[in-house]
């Protein structure tokens, strides 16, 4: 396999980093060499965060660059264009149908794009999902990052049941039925 | 058994398996998840502390490995500024315990005010430095670092950056091995640095460094990858790692131990490639140490000093490949960290704004009462600053301005270099009044505990410093708890307080809003009472929005029901925030 890389992106406590140990898991029962590159500190505060996975027979960098990614997983709208540059051109950028409004929105200092999901559509193959109705319906509103999690796991040559066997190890018991059901939502949709 | 551990996790787990004793730091990005790591660890073998500040915590690791320990001490970059004045000594006085000092570098500066670089640090105190480039040599290089102490009778540093420190990538576990204590002997000669001593000390650390550069090689820390030998690259840590996937046919010399250089090495690798270039972040610590070898080299000219290095970015300059074009950065409004809904700081800011005083604040989450719309810091510098800084404005500009002037310090960052900015204006008379912003932890990093918490780094209850009292002893004749959530009280007292012709301390007190667990419910706007006059939104709270037709509503699922925007409302148009 040529190394795959993977680009998780949100706001500041959307929960991307479950995404990226699940992934870790994977990489790691497929005997694969890993990184992850996280965010820690100022940015946590609701500002932009963004984690990098990488794996396959060797990984140097732990980042991952301008057209260097296979997937882009946006937690929101706004994060997914900001980063629409990571991706290959023959990449694939799944992007949770979600608005948060950065401060400088707010306050009228800059203007929230419109339409973003419509122009990605232009420029790259997306993948648009609603995850808060399909993690509602799942039984619990914080497993939208599982729902995500299940439309790239369908994308990716790994079999459902590696995924079904990260999800049990990275996710509490308590929640672990939630969350397989967000994942089932999310693979199907 | 591998696992997929952080840098920082990695450090953790090689300085268990090494049998540290003794583990003790300050917070600060990215090292603090090394030291979170340790309190993991039983507490029969590992004793943990979160310290005052970088200063005590280095002088409590030396004294336990004065006490035969092996003992680290991590920190942040700046960390190591406020460490320095006990850490030039101990490089005098050498080890007993193996005695390691880890400092986080943040090229690029991801969460810090500053790009300083800490190799500096090694060679101008003459210990050696090692400089890990994934996970596995985190864990590996620690332990190198200890027994490179013992065996040299020297501190070692082992320096990280960023993306090393939060990065994950493979590491093997293995098991702790227990070291004994050493016995303690009196020796003052070695620990006593009264300039009689101390004279002897540095001719032992001079034929200390000598000694470790003729044995460097042996250390096998540092290693030549010969492949095309067009171009040799001398590189470590993170940029070794992009150089080695920009440049898969170029020979490099990685070095693992960054101060001292192996010379001799250098000067081989040099000889064997026709073109001598060094790949490193921040300053040019190889290039001129290569080039006052009399070798000549590429450096800074091509890589810069400033940020981080990626790969394509080595690939562009060595390669000869074309810059991917300019970054095709989509129009997107930029995402900035902002105080959080509920964060009891928001209103302090919006009070100091109003009442338009000069704000000279500290190192914290409450840096962000920089952003618009609060914009009312004046400055930030380091930490504990901000004190000093104020009663600095008011001798150079009268009495007058310390009218007009406020220090915003944290509960943790006043206790960590505060309390001594206190005493100065105190006990040279200025006037100025200081606002502790406590908010009962360490937020910016993660919360963790301070001396002001009453509970330890394992969470066990310890002795609560009494802000209040300390306040008093200082001599500070006007000391005022405050609860921020009570914006009428709040601007009452701040007006009051920064009028006054004495100094005083305002303490606005409230947990933060991420470890307030007494849930309220939200806040909701109703429409028809709203006259969309934006005073709400005056306090840059996230959850308060506005659509395009003009009506401001609040995300349920943001807010935490505090109350500040019902205070803002003169029209009585927003409900919620109940217990």
């Amino acid at each position: 396999m040529e190394n795959l890389n993977i680009v998780i992106c949100g706001v500041g406590g959307q929960g991307t980093l479950l995404a990226s140990r699940i992934l870790g898991h994977i990489a790691m029962e497929k005997g694969f060499d890993v990184k992850v590159s996280e965010v820690h500190g100022m940015s946590q505060r609701g500002g932009s965060v963004i984690t990098y996975v990488r794996m396959g027979e060797k990984v140097y960098s732990p980042m991952i660059e301008q057209k260097g990614a296979d997937f882009v997983l946006a937690f929101e709208e706004l994060e997914a264009l900001r980063n629409l540059p990571l991706l290959k051109d023959n990449g694939t950028l799944i992007v949770n149908t979600q608005k948060i409004l950065p401060l400088p929105v707010i306050i009228g200092a800059a203007e929230y794009p419109k339409g973003i999901v419509e122009t990605l559509k232009e420029k790259t193959n997306v993948v648009a999902i609603d995850g808060l109705p399909l993690a509602e319906k799942a039984g619990n509103v914080r497993a939208v990052n599982t729902v995500l999690m299940g439309a790239l796991a369908k994308r990716l040559p790994f079999d459902k049941e590696t995924w079904i066997n990260a999800l049990n190890a990275c996710v509490p018991a308590r929640f672990i039925e939630a969350n397989l059901a967000a994942f089932a939502s999310g693979y199907e949709a | 058994m591998k696992e997929l551990l952080l840098g920082n996790e990695a450090v953790a787990r090689g300085a268990y398996e090494a049998g540290v004793r003794v583990s003790v730091a300050y917070p600060g990005t990215p090292s603090t998840e090394i030291t979170e790591n340790m309190a993991n660890f039983s507490k029969d073998e590992v004793y943990c502390e979160w310290a005052p500040n970088e200063k005590v915590a280095l002088e409590v690791a030396i004294g336990a490995s004065m006490g035969g320990a092996r003992a680290m001490c991590c920190m942040k970059h700046v960390g190591v500024n406020v460490a320095a004045d006990p850490l030039f000594t101990a490089a005098y006085t050498g080890v007993r315990g193996g005695l390691v000092l880890i400092a986080a570098d943040d090229p690029g500066m991801h969460s810090s005010q500053n790009e300083q670089d800490s190799r500096f640090y090694a060679r101008s105190a003459h210990i050696p430095m090692l400089e890990p480039s994934d996970s596995a040599e985190c864990k590996e290089f620690i332990g190198r670092a200890f027994e490179i102490s013992e065996a040299y009778d020297t501190p070692v540093m082992l320096r990280l950056v960023t993306r090393i420190a939060h990065a994950r990538s493979l590491v093997e576990i293995g098991e702790r091995k227990e070291v004994a204590l050493k016995e303690y002997e009196k020796d003052a000669r070695k620990y006593v640095m009264m300039p009689g001593y101390a004279k002897g000390r540095h001719v032992v650390v001079e034929a200390r460094e000598n000694k470790l550069k003729d044995e460097i090689d042996s250390l096998n820390l540092n290693r030549i990858e010969y492949a095309d030998k067009k171009m040799g690259i001398v590189c470590s840590g993170s940029a070794y790692q992009y150089v080695k996937e920009a440049l898969p046919n170029a020979s490099v010399l990685k070095l693992g131990m960054v101060y001292p250089l192996p010379e001799q090495l250098i000067r081989e690798f040099a000889a064997n490639v026709e073109e001598l270039v060094v790949v490193e972040e921040l300053e040019p610590f190889f290039e001129d140490a290569i080039k006052a070898m009399g070798i000549p080299c590429h450096g800074k000219e091509l890589t810069g000093l400033q940020g981080e290095l990626f790969v394509r970015k080595v690939g562009a300059i060595l390669g000869g490949e074309e810059p991917a074009g300019p970054f095709e950065t989509p129009n997107t409004p930029m995402r900035p960290p902002v105080l959080c809904p509920g964060c009891p700081h928001r209103a302090v800011f919006y009070v100091l704004k109003k009442l338009g005083l000069t704000v000279c604040a500290d190192i914290g989450c409450y840096t962000l009462g920089a952003m618009a719309p609060l914009s009312a810091v004046d400055s930030v510098v380091c930490m504990g600053a901000s004190i000093g800084m104020a009663l600095g404005m008011e001798k150079a500009r009268g009495i007058e301005q310390a009218k007009k002037t406020v220090a915003v310090i944290g509960d943790s960052t006043f206790v960590h270099s505060g309390i001594t900015g206190l005493v100065d204006m105190v006990y040279n008379q200025g006037h100025s009044t200081v606002i502790i912003v406590d908010n009962s932890t360490t937020g910016m990093t993660g919360h963790q505990p301070n001396p002001t918490t009453g509970f330890s780094i394992r969470g066990e209850i310890a002795p609560q410093l009494d802000v209040v009292k300390l306040c008093e002893a200082i001599g500070v004749p006007s000391v005022t708890v405050v609860d921020p959530f009570d914006m009428a009280e709040l601007e009452k007292v701040l007006k009051a307080e920064s009028e006054k012709d004495v100094p005083s301390v305002v303490i606005a007190r409230r947990p933060c809003a991420l470890l307030d667990k007494k849930k309220k419910t939200p806040c909701i706007i109703d429409t028809d009472a709203c006259r969309r006059c934006g005073m709400c939104m005056k306090i840059g709270c996230p959850a308060i929005v506005k659509d395009d037709a003009g009506v401001i509503s609040i995300d349920a699922s943001l807010c935490t029901g505090c109350g500040l925007c019902k205070q803002m409302c003169h029209f009585g148009a927003i409900k919620g925030g109940e217990n």
